[in-house]
């Protein structure tokens, strides 16, 4: 009897065992996708009993899916009403209305990966667990908004007199290919070109931006202030990557046209420019965020540009760090030769959302409020999308920029983003862009040559869309 | 008496059947199922581009003639073979001149207790970061790259992940300085079990020590070694998290160092089960005669 008893522990402490290993493995992996669920179908049980009470026909439970906290914060510092549940980080309150986070990390393509899954099982979810609210990215806006799954502004009873003030680019990013506006943003993230104080006095005589932009107004004097830098010892830029987003927001026709893999003309025109820049030794191949990439932040690095948004300059340059040159208040901003954007996020609604009019509240206040935007301005230091707001500051003498040496930059990012025209954008970009970078830095290398190069594009890319030819 | 001895046989085969439940239900759900699944899934063209769900369609083998006709797969193949033979062979070479000294008594190590456990503190560190670890190191401004340049032996930096060959030593270097100690253990296992008194016989007769290596020590290893040779061959035809991580997925330069397994990846992006299906099989066929191989080898020697 106890032999028995002894081997039926065992078997279960061995079953036990082997099941918890599985479930470890698993959870690591599957950690991001699994929790967001579970708040899913925990929330409903919690709140059956309010729901009951209540007469409203909109659903008691706001579902937002996000990759990080920021649209959060904002929500929780900004949007009147909004209350934060103390004891639980993923939950909060607007009214009685319950409102639930489902953040899922970027990494490794996770969030996309949930957001898939889930926004493909809306129609069958109850309402409670359907998603209401979706946060997108430039880069694969449109994989979302060329579809059913998400609904068009105009549905919720949002007008276009109601975001007259917000740049077009913002709106072209989310506008499907039948031309239907299908998500707002609060941000705008246009982009300027920063320059080395010190090294454009050295080397250019002066420092001041409107005597550089002569300089680097077009790409043809780009490349040749280019080579300028280099007999003075530094590189126009500390990588080809830097430039490929200033091309790439310019081009006059799409990745992907009638089922063919495309590449633009302003595309083509950044591999000439920049095989150029290598093989002279003006700039490098470096992968943007690596630390060779980033030595540049320094004076040690001999970089004499980058191209960045707002956010670059404040939060990505180091210049909390002592010795770099944004920490002396080294750099200067200045429009470039051509507009660009980098960044930014967009609030898309859920088709079959049972909380529209909540929703056209959130995007009303969040995106359009004067008087928000003007606060997330102050308490937040982001770029808003918001025109009048943002050229009342960009005249303000009394708003100047500790890292920029005291200048105002506002107004070169207000330039460089009006002439932008971003009708040309694809479901296809963010796996293109990547792959034709990846791509053609094995021909800068000098690895293969130009149709090598192309080739391991086509192929990349065809691993990605099956459906593509080329 | 004769029905009390059956009725105990009894019990005990279900004692034993009992005892393999959780194995089989292990085996069926993580490993049955899935196998059944990807073969038939091999026969569809099932993809997703974006959100849009494209299939699934039966195909018949027209996945498999997709890898074959396109050359990738062998490619990668090669790529993978290539980077295991440049790891391999030094570390068959350095763990059999461990496993040679660490079981040989005469030489009286100090401090074996303490070498073998760090010869194998490699294996222990995540592949990932290990390989990000060499990514650091062999960065353009990388620490190596300095060194090499204060010390006068180059004037610019390589660039170490720019060059096919060098890219690929850094994987296999990897992949050797991870598995030499795995190695080791397992040849040293071998080792003593070799009858001692062989080796004191041919100290008798007057054999050297590197003689009592090759005539005694390699021919009686030889079921070990293959059983080592076969299972690194399947270890390396898996090989993925290393490349992947150092090369960024993208198997720079040119591909060079893109394995098998880093190629099936690139078709989870799309949820591409039908070409990912027809490599799974492929290479579950390729395994499956290599694991033959070993069976019957290792069986040999129990005869």
């Amino acid at each position: 009897m106890k032999k028995k008893l002894l081997s039926a522990v065992l078997i279960a402490a061995m079953t036990a065992g082997m099941l918890a290993g599985c479930g470890a493995a698993g959870g690591e992996t599957g950690a991001d996708t699994t929790q967001p669920q579970e708040q899913e179908q925990e929330a409903p049980a919690e709140e059956a009993a309010v729901e009951a009470a209540e007469t409203a026909d909109e659903g008691k439970i706001l579902n937002i899916y996000c990759w990080n906290d920021e649209f959060k914060r904002r929500i929780q510092d900004h949007y009147p009403g909004y209350t934060a549940d103390a004891s639980d980080a993923t939950k909060g309150t607007i009214g009685d209305v319950t409102v639930v986070w489902n953040i899922t990390p970027n990494d490794d393509n996770a969030y996309q990966n949930n957001l898939d899954e889930t926004l493909l099982k809306q129609a069958d979810a109850a309402d409670d667990s359907k998603i209401d609210i979706f946060l997108v990215e430039a880069d694969y806006a449109l994989k979302y908004v060329d579809t059913e799954l998400t609904m068009p502004v105009a549905d919720l009873g949002i007008t276009e007199a109601d975001l007259a003030n917000q740049y077009q680019y913002t709106k072209d990013i989310v506008t499907d290919s039948n031309g239907v506006l299908k998500g707002v943003s609060w941000q705008g993230c246009p982009g300027a070109m920063f320059y080395s104080r010190d090294v454009a006095k050295e080397v250019f005589g002066t420092d001041d931006p409107a005597e550089v932009q002569k300089y680097v107004a077009d790409w043809d004097a780009f490349n040749e202030t280019a080579a300028t830098l280099k007999d003075a010892g530094y590189f126009i830029i500390s990588s080809v990557n830097d430039s490929y987003r200033v091309y790439s927001n310019n081009v006059t026709s799409k990745w992907v046209e009638g089922g063919k893999i495309n590449i633009d003309g302003n595309i083509m025109k950044w591999v000439e420019d920049s095989k150029a820049l290598v093989d002279a030794g003006e700039t490098n191949t470096y992968e943007l965020w690596s630390d060779d990439w980033s030595k540049g932040f320094y004076p040690e690095g001999k970089v004499f540009s980058y191209f960045g948004p707002a956010w670059f300059i404040n939060f990505s340059m180091a210049a909390d760090a002592e010795g770099s040159i944004g920490n002396a208040g080294g750099w200067a901003a200045t429009e470039g030769p051509q507009g660009f954007f980098w960044g930014g996020t967009w609030i898309c609604a859920a088709a079959g959302t049972d909380n529209p009019a909540l929703i056209k509240d959130i995007m009303l206040q969040m995106t359009s409020n004067e008087e928000i935007m003007k606060e997330i301005v102050v308490a937040d230091d982001d770029f808003v999308n918001n025109k009048p707001a943002m050229e009342a500051m960009a005249a303000d003498a009394g708003y100047s920029s500790k890292i920029l040496g005291g200048q105002n930059p506002l107004n070169m990012y207000c330039a460089g983003v009006e002439g932008l025209d971003l009708s040309n954008l694809s479901v296809y970009d963010q796996g293109c862009n990547e792959e034709f970078q990846n791509a053609m830095k094995n021909y800068f290398d000098g690895n293969t040559d130009l149709d090598g190069a192309l080739e391991l594009f086509y192929k990349a890319v065809v691993e990605k869309y099956p459906e593509l030819t080329y | 008496m004769k029905t009390e001895k059956r009725g105990k046989v009894v019990r005990y085969n279900k004692w034993g059947y009992i005892f393999l439940i959780p194995f089989i239900l292990v085996y069926l759900v993580f490993q049955f199922i899935p196998l059944a699944s990807t073969i038939y899934n091999s026969f569809f063209e099932n993809y997703r581009s974006g959100l849009t769900q494209i299939g699934p369609n039966f195909v018949g083998l027209e996945n498999y003639r997709t890898i074959v006709v396109n050359g990738d797969l062998i490619t990668y193949a090669e790529n993978t073979l290539i980077m295991w033979v440049m790891g391999f062979v030094p570390q068959i070479i350095v763990s059999l001149l461990l496993a040679a000294w660490f079981s040989n008594p005469s030489l009286r190590l100090r401090g074996q207790r303490f070498f073998k456990t760090v010869i194998y503190l490699p294996n222990l560190i995540m592949a990932s970061a290990f390989a990000m670890l060499f990514f650091t190191l062999f960065a353009d401004s990388g620490p190596v790259n300095s060194i090499l340049a204060q010390m006068g032996i180059l004037a610019e930096p390589y660039k170490f992940m720019s060059n096919v060959w060098s890219a690929r030593t850094l994987v296999a270097f990897m992949n050797f300085l991870m598995w030499f100690g795995n190695t080791t253990i397992l040849l040293m296992a071998g080792m003593m079990g070799i009858d001692t008194a062989l080796f004191e016989a041919a100290e008798v007769d007057g054999a050297t020590s590197t003689q009592a290596f090759f005539k005694i020590t390699i021919p009686l290893l030889r079921p070990i070694l293959v059983y080592v040779i076969i299972t690194s061959l399947i270890g390396g035809l898996q090989m993925f998290d290393v490349p992947q991580i150092l090369t960024n997925a993208t198997g720079d330069p040119m591909r060079s160092t893109m394995t098998l397994i880093m190629y099936l990846n690139k078709h989870l992006y799309s949820k591409n089960y039908g070409l990912g299906g027809a490599l799974s099989v492929v290479m579950f066929i390729v395994t499956a005669i290599l694991s033959m191989i070993v069976y019957k080898f290792t069986n040999k020697k129990e005869d």
